[in-house]
């Protein structure tokens, strides 16, 4: 993992109010480059609404953040330029050929065609996808599906990339080889933001942060955080902090 | 007595250029009263299943039958006695929370005070929401909501297709809670998930991917079952662990489980000769236990 000390993110009292409803209540933290960064939280906790602030899809109401270098609040399209995003609700176009996702993807983010050509060739061989790259994205199985999603969330080779539950459903093998792609991507100094309902995936990560009612209840290394609430595993550290939740979703 | 009896269930779906195979040569019983667990991914054919057990898709061959009944002769009487809930919320959205559990009371013949004992401790966490319309809740109050629809004319068996897929650790937990509960009323449930830890939680549990059984039997005998040596192994830098165990000749499979990596070696290899190999990579922090075999590890040793 980078050493580097550069600060990908950092949030300082960001918030978000819908009318009465305090989403997001002046959550601070930071996000070094380099770092597998895991953003947890029961559902309703306020983990969607940071993540679209973060990635300029969404005003904060107070607060400010940087991210990539860029302010969200003002340099929202700067931020989109600058960052990959891959969920399991969306990711590639199951019409389009696996070429034609890679072609369509880089011409958004502004790849040259010749640049495009050679990271497509690049990753098609990596996933070992040369002979399916003329297959629609529809036929191949959901493994394949996510790997590739993953590559072309980062082929425009951006310091971050948000992965919101990309291991959804897909089976405990492939769901393994999915996660040695992230360790490999941070490894060579990509920031991993991710968020995921798999406790083991937890441990994964460099530092976990866990979100309760909007605000950060607990931020650490995955040993840190079993340390503190003497726990045996992120399950248990997750229970015991989720479980002091005053709001319902 | 068998509440659920699956024969030599094969579904194929049409696809070019080769049809898929959704479920290949099924057979599973399950007892009364029992809970019983479909653990698979996606495309597992745990859907297909259910479909075919609630009698609303056909198998191409093979034979089924809920309670001693026949899910293709004697249908309607199958529906009568099962309840459903399927994987994607599928109440009238525009009716409110009230309105729909009413709606299938009534189309059930019976009403919601005549089982309300039955979805009292889910229905009470509704209470306060019970005139907003199913469209508005939140994924939770949904799952909440659809439960109790399908309890509502209590079922002989319960079918639930992946209730907490997506769910939080927490509410998941809860929800199991109520399967606990339901089946001390004496109901028979049958449950799908992705997430392999629950397996622990049923009385009996099939391993399914690409539909085909990998086991069948008690969560404890699954486990018990693997079958060789299992070491789990950490150190300070877990990627290049995973790095070198992989580049070392004997390890025949090298997963990470959350802080361990799992580890199986072929033949009859020495632990201490990889723990000098890791050593000698300049691993700090080595740690190297014999593993209890978890229902994950099965799993994918059995997918291969």
């Amino acid at each position: 993992m980078s050493q580097s000390s550069t600060d990908i993110i950092t949030a300082d009292k960001l918030t978000k109010r819908f009318g009465d409803f305090i989403a997001v209540d002046a959550i601070s933290f930071s996000v070094k480059q380099g770092e597998i960064f895991g953003f947890l939280g029961a559902n309703g906790a306020g983990k969607t609404t940071a993540m679209r602030m973060l990635c300029g899809l969404s005003r904060p109401t107070s607060g400010k953040a940087m991210v990539a270098g860029f302010d969200v609040g003002s340099q929202s399209e700067k931020i989109k330029q600058n960052i990959g995003y891959m969920s399991q609700k969306f990711s590639l176009y199951e019409d389009l050929t696996v070429k034609e996702n890679m072609k369509f993807f880089g011409g958004i983010y502004g790849m040259s065609r010749q640049r495009i050509k050679e990271k497509t060739r690049e990753i098609l061989e990596e996933l070992q996808l040369i002979e399916h790259q003329d297959t629609l994205v529809k036929s191949l199985p959901l493994g394949w599906k996510q790997k590739l999603s993953f590559s072309v969330a980062i082929q425009h080779e951006p310091k971050l990339v948000f992965l919101d539950e990309p291991t959804g459903g897909v089976d405990p093998v492939t769901r393994r080889e999915f996660w040695e792609m992230i360790y490999s991507a941070a490894h060579e100094g990509t920031t991993v933001f991710v968020t995921t309902h798999y406790m083991d995936e937890a441990e994964y990560c460099s530092r976990v942060c866990i979100m309760v009612d909007g605000r950060i209840e607990a931020l650490d290394t995955p040993a840190g955080l079993r340390e503190t609430h003497s726990a045996a595993g992120m399950n248990e550290v997750f229970l015991a902090l989720a479980r002091k939740a005053k709001r319902s979703e | 007595m068998t509440a659920i009896d699956i024969q030599h269930i094969r579904k194929t779906y049409p696809s070019k250029p080769s049809p898929v195979m959704a479920l290949d040569d099924i057979s599973i019983s399950v007892t009364k009263g029992e809970l019983f667990g479909l653990i698979g991914p996606d495309g597992a054919g745990k859907t297909s299943l259910f479909r075919i057990l609630t009698t609303v898709l056909l198998a191409d061959s093979g034979v089924a039958s809920v309670m001693g009944l026949d899910v293709i002769k004697d249908y309607q009487s199958v529906r009568k006695i099962t309840g459903y809930m399927p994987g994607r919320f599928s109440l009238y959205q525009d009716l409110s929370v009230e309105e729909n559990l009413h709606f299938f009371a009534s189309i059930f013949n019976t009403t919601i005070k005549e089982n309300y004992h039955l979805i009292k401790n889910i229905y009470v966490q509704l209470e306060a929401f019970k005139d907003r319309r199913a469209g508005q809740l939140s994924g939770g109050m949904k799952q909440k909501l659809a439960l109790c629809c399908a309890l509502i004319h209590r079922p002989e068996v319960l079918f639930l297709d992946e209730p907490t897929t997506g769910v939080d650790a927490v509410s998941r937990v809860e929800f199991w809670d109520m399967l606990k509960h339901l089946k001390q009323e004496g109901i028979t449930i049958m449950v799908s998930t992705p997430y392999m830890d629950e397996a622990s939680l049923c009385d009996q549990v099939a391993l399914i991917n690409k539909g085909s059984l990998l086991a069948l039997d008690t969560p404890a005998a699954i486990r018990a079952d693997y079958g060789e040596p299992l070491w789990a192994v950490k150190t300070s830098e877990m990627y290049k662990l995973l790095q070198d165990l992989r580049a070392y000749p004997v390890i025949s499979t090298a997963y990470p489980f959350g802080e361990w990596h799992h580890i199986t070696l072929s033949g009859n290899r020495k632990i201490d000769e990889l723990k000098d190999y890791l050593l000698s990579r300049g691993h700090g922090k080595l740690e190297l236990v014999e593993a209890e075999p978890g229902i994950e590890d099965v799993f994918m040793k059995k997918m291969k």
